[in-house]
């Protein structure tokens, strides 16, 4: 260490005191190294459990909505609200789509400053595009329709399954998951070069959504796409999906940037996504695809599907002899699928339902749903069958009904290998089990790995749809690889991103990074700290937004009524609630910061130190805020989804029918005078619609502490003003 | 230190929940064991301060014949003893801002790295390079690379009862 020999003899000369003091010193640091790794570990978890819970609400919403839809009459108003997100993308002939998504009219006019795009592509002009993004220029809607035009056009050609060699070329790129992160992109650009012939790149998909760049990152992948169809490979990801896309950011942002051609940029890419490959095969040895497989998962199948009819993986495709006349009148109805799987499969109304004279059906309304959602959609099934069989002239329909029952289990199959494939996550475990937490595909474990790659002669899995705290993790005997690219996912510091190349060795070489100069001066310490301040900030919003049922479950332990609970029935309580699995006493410190008597928790005086803040509060039932801030991202997706023409506002009557739809999905009471209250305090300028994004905006929970804090940096200097704020009982 | 107004009854379920949720944290397979190596941290959050000696101990107790696994089983029992026992109690402030001063002969208020580094690396219960580093990295000032002990004592110690 550069020190002379009379320093050592110094240290050696030193007492058993020094010795002493090192050891206390290590040993403190190495608990502090402890308790900071433990840490770490329930913030991950905390976010994980938010984050799963919520694409489940997704699913389930989805199901819903399908599930009122078949319900309802025709005549209902409902209906038809909702019909259109299930209207299917008709399959037009070219010429119609050009028609449609024509962008030769469209003027860009002079002062635009951002990249002028001519066509074919060249690789100077992928170049370019790269960095006027960086630069946070954005491009023109004439050339983005332009450019998804060329793509659209492109990935038609391509099959299901891309088999490509490292022969050709030293080694492949692979990329995970981007979620609009476009620093990540121009990270990994800059440490590996942007692809070109002699530098082949997969990205395996999730492009798009919770990043703020999404249509950038989509419209560079395109383009180099383009330039390089033969080096640059896509895989879809379950973000490919429009539906998805709805609550996830990806929608809002591109009707945020494109005002006025983003419908179309939209419809557009939910054709594109659909044509995505579904999966890469390098060398014949390697399969690259985003979530995962299932024991069923057959490569033979997935090759064979017709890709593009699955716009949104979370419905079966349309199934095309089905359209005669004779079956359906109302062209809003899809043909039904018998659907043997209750867990995740949106049943369908029969074609032959229309035909069921009225009386058979009671005039429903919405309430009446309310206490329907729970049931079995199999049960359902069997129940109304025998209803349809005995149709007078049952013949020809029960011809039809066997045909499409055999038909139909042939696309319920090949349907599961594709959401299988999409969102699939691996587990430790033997086996293979539907996956619950997200709603969708299986978890699968080693065995089904094993057994996959002996069959389809495969040697290893490279996958991605999960965050890794070092942005890849192998797993299944290091047969599988998690890849995941967006570094900082859930907040400053909290991952690294990675990317993996792969020679004619087939051997993956790692590499890892992490967005953002920031996190490079951020130390150890402080870095833990950020993310999980960040987590349990959210925690406490969702605690908040459960304050009835906590209050609830804390009076149970709490007979005396002394609004005073210990910590194990405190921790006990949550855990009923919140149903997050977490170590809820390990958190009871950040999430309970006022002070205990002995060792006893006051639970009301833990829920006034939150407080929502609304648009006017004062006024409106604070449960129904509380529901509404639960329920936001369920509630705004709604909405997105009522907003038919994407215009980012919607009428009161709409408003007011979006909110009996949520009340009926969460089970709840709600009068017109509330809703109409609630119209009242939104629609300021009274013009009779509802901007989205400022009713969102308006939910946003608001701690005491925090308020007090920048409260008194107001008052800074004035040390007497600062003791009368700490002093005052009423705040 | 904690809780002392439960009964003595429902201390020990208590514990068990929580060495149980840290064990779990480090529970990969979720067949409820752990890896050796983890030991020392999962002890470590549990608010303890074991030397190594006595974390040699505890492994010895619980660890199941050379596998270099712990299970549950094993651990909950021994630990849920050294709980009760305080058996590893935590270092006191003031010890530690001495135990600081002694290395700091010439009373700066700070430690140079390279002095912190002899001494972590060549005294006492011995730190790897890689510890090494990351202790500097995690505790040294970004300008000068000095370690401004106090500041870092009343920053980093224990939360009371954890």
């Amino acid at each position: 260490m550069g020190c002379g020999v009379s320093k050592s003899n110094q240290f050696h000369k030193s007492s058993g005191k020094a010795i002493r003091s090192a050891i206390l010193i290590q040993r403190w640091y190495r608990q502090y190294v402890a308790r900071t790794e433990m840490r770490r570990r329930y913030t991950w978890h905390i976010f994980q459990s938010i984050e799963y819970s919520g694409e489940q609400a997704q699913i389930k919403l989805y199901n819903f909505l399908g599930y009122l839809m078949d319900n309802f009459t025709p005549a209902s108003n409902e209906r038809n609200l909702i019909s259109h997100i299930f209207r299917e993308n008709e399959v037009c002939r070219d010429a119609e789509w050009e028609r449609y998504f024509c962008y030769k009219n469209i003027e860009v006019p002079e002062i635009y400053s951002g990249p002028h795009l001519t066509f074919p592509l060249t690789v100077e002009q992928a170049v370019g595009l790269v960095e006027a993004f960086r630069n946070k220029k954005q491009l023109h809607s004439r050339y983005v329709l332009q450019l998804l035009l060329e793509t659209w056009k492109q990935l038609r050609m391509l099959p299901n399954i891309n088999r490509i060699s490292t022969c050709h070329s030293k080694e492949i790129t692979i990329c995970g998951d981007l979620h609009g992160q476009l620093d990540d992109l121009l990270l990994i650009f800059y440490k590996n070069d942007m692809p070109s012939l002699e530098k082949p790149y997969v990205f395996n998909g999730d492009f798009v959504d919770r990043g703020k760049d999404s249509i950038e990152i989509l419209l560079i992948l395109f383009s180099f796409l383009l330039v390089y169809p033969s080096e640059v490979h896509l895989n879809r990801g379950n973000h490919e999906d429009h539906i998805i896309n709805l609550r996830y950011g990806f929608t809002k942002e591109v009707l945020t940037k494109y005002k006025m051609h983003g419908k179309r940029i939209l419809k557009l890419l939910q054709k594109i996504f659909s044509w995505l490959p579904l999966a890469t095969v390098i060398d014949q040895k390697v399969l690259v695809l985003h979530g995962g497989i299932s024991d069923t998962t057959d490569l033979g199948v997935l090759a064979r599907v017709d890709r593009h009819n699955y716009v949104s993986a979370l419905r079966p495709p349309k199934k095309r002899h089905q359209s005669s006349a004779s079956l359906s009148v109302d062209s809003d109805i899809d043909e039904d699928i018998w659907s043997p799987n209750k867990m995740f499969l949106r049943r369908k109304s029969l074609t032959f339902l229309k035909t069921v004279p009225r009386d058979s059906f009671q005039n429903r309304s919405l309430q009446d749903f309310s206490d329907r959602i729970q049931v079995n959609p199999a049960d359902e099934l069997c129940q109304r069958r025998p209803s349809v069989f005995n149709l007078g002239n049952a013949a020809p329909e029960k011809e039809m009904a066997a045909s499409v029952s055999s038909e139909s289990l042939s696309v319920i199959d090949e349907w599961k290998q594709i959401l299988d494939l999409l969102w699939s996550d691996p587990m430790n475990q033997d086996g293979c089990v539907p996956n619950e937490v997200r709603g969708g595909g299986c978890y699968w474990g080693p065995d089904v790995t094993e057994d996959f790659l002996n069959r389809h002669n495969l040697q290893l899995l490279i996958r991605s749809h999960e965050c890794k705290q070092e942005g890849y993790e192998f797993c299944h005997n290091r047969k599988v690889l998690t890849l995941f690219s967006a570094s900082n996912y859930y907040d400053v510091g909290s991952n690294r991103g990675a990317y993996v190349k792969l020679g004619p060795d087939l051997v993956p070489y790692l590499f890892q990074y992490q967005a953002s100069s920031m996190i490079r001066e951020l130390t150890v310490r402080q870095s833990v700290g950020r993310t999980e301040r960040s987590a349990l900030k959210v925690l406490r919003e969702q605690m908040f937004a459960h304050k009835t049922d906590l209050i609830c479950a804390f009076k149970t332990f709490d007979s005396d009524n002394t609004g005073l609970v210990c910590l194990s029935d405190w921790a006990s309580a949550v855990e009923s609630v919140m149903h997050l699995d977490l170590p809820w006493r390990m958190l009871r410190y950040q999430l309970v910061p006022c002070k205990t008597n002995g060792g006893m928790i006051d639970y009301h005086e833990w829920f006034d130190e939150l407080a929502i803040k609304g648009p006017n509060a004062d006024h409106i039932d604070q449960s129904l805020l509380e529901t509404l801030y639960r329920h936001r991202s369920t509630f705004e997706t709604i909405f997105r989804i009522v907003d038919a023409d994407n215009s980012g506002f919607i009428t009161i009557e709409d408003f007011r029918q979006t909110w009996m739809l949520l009340s009926v999905y969460l089970k709840m009471e709600i009068t017109d005078d509330t809703i109409s209250d609630l119209v009242v305090t939104i629609d300021r300028n009274q013009d009779g619609s509802i901007d989205i994004d400022e009713f969102m905006e308006a939910f946003r929970l608001t701690d005491k502490k925090s308020r007090l804090e920048r409260g008194r940096s107001m008052f800074m200097g004035t040390a007497t003003d600062l003791t009368k704020l700490e002093g005052d009982p009423n705040i | 230190m904690t809780e002392n107004k439960q009964s003595g009854e429902s201390i020990v379920p208590d514990l068990h929940k929580k060495i149980k949720a840290a064990f779990k944290s480090f529970d990969y397979e979720s067949n409820n064991n752990v890896d050796v190596r983890e030991i020392g941290t999962i002890i470590y959050s549990l608010g303890c301060f074991p030397t190594q000696a006595d974390l040699h101990d505890i492994i010895a107790e619980v660890e199941e014949d050379h596998t270099g696994c712990i299970p549950l089983d094993k651990f909950l029992p021994a630990m849920t003893k050294v709980l009760l026992e305080h058996k590893f109690p935590p270092i006191p402030e003031d010890l530690l801002l001495q135990a600081f001063e002694v290395l700091d002969k010439q009373k700066k208020g700070y430690l140079e790295p390279e002095e912190l580094t002899k001494h972590m690396t060549e005294e006492g219960e011995l730190f790897t390079q890689e510890e090494m580093e990351e202790m500097l990295t995690a505790l040294a000032d970004h300008k000068n690379n000095y370690v401004y002990y106090k500041d870092l004592i009343s920053q980093l110690t224990i939360d009371p009862d954890l």
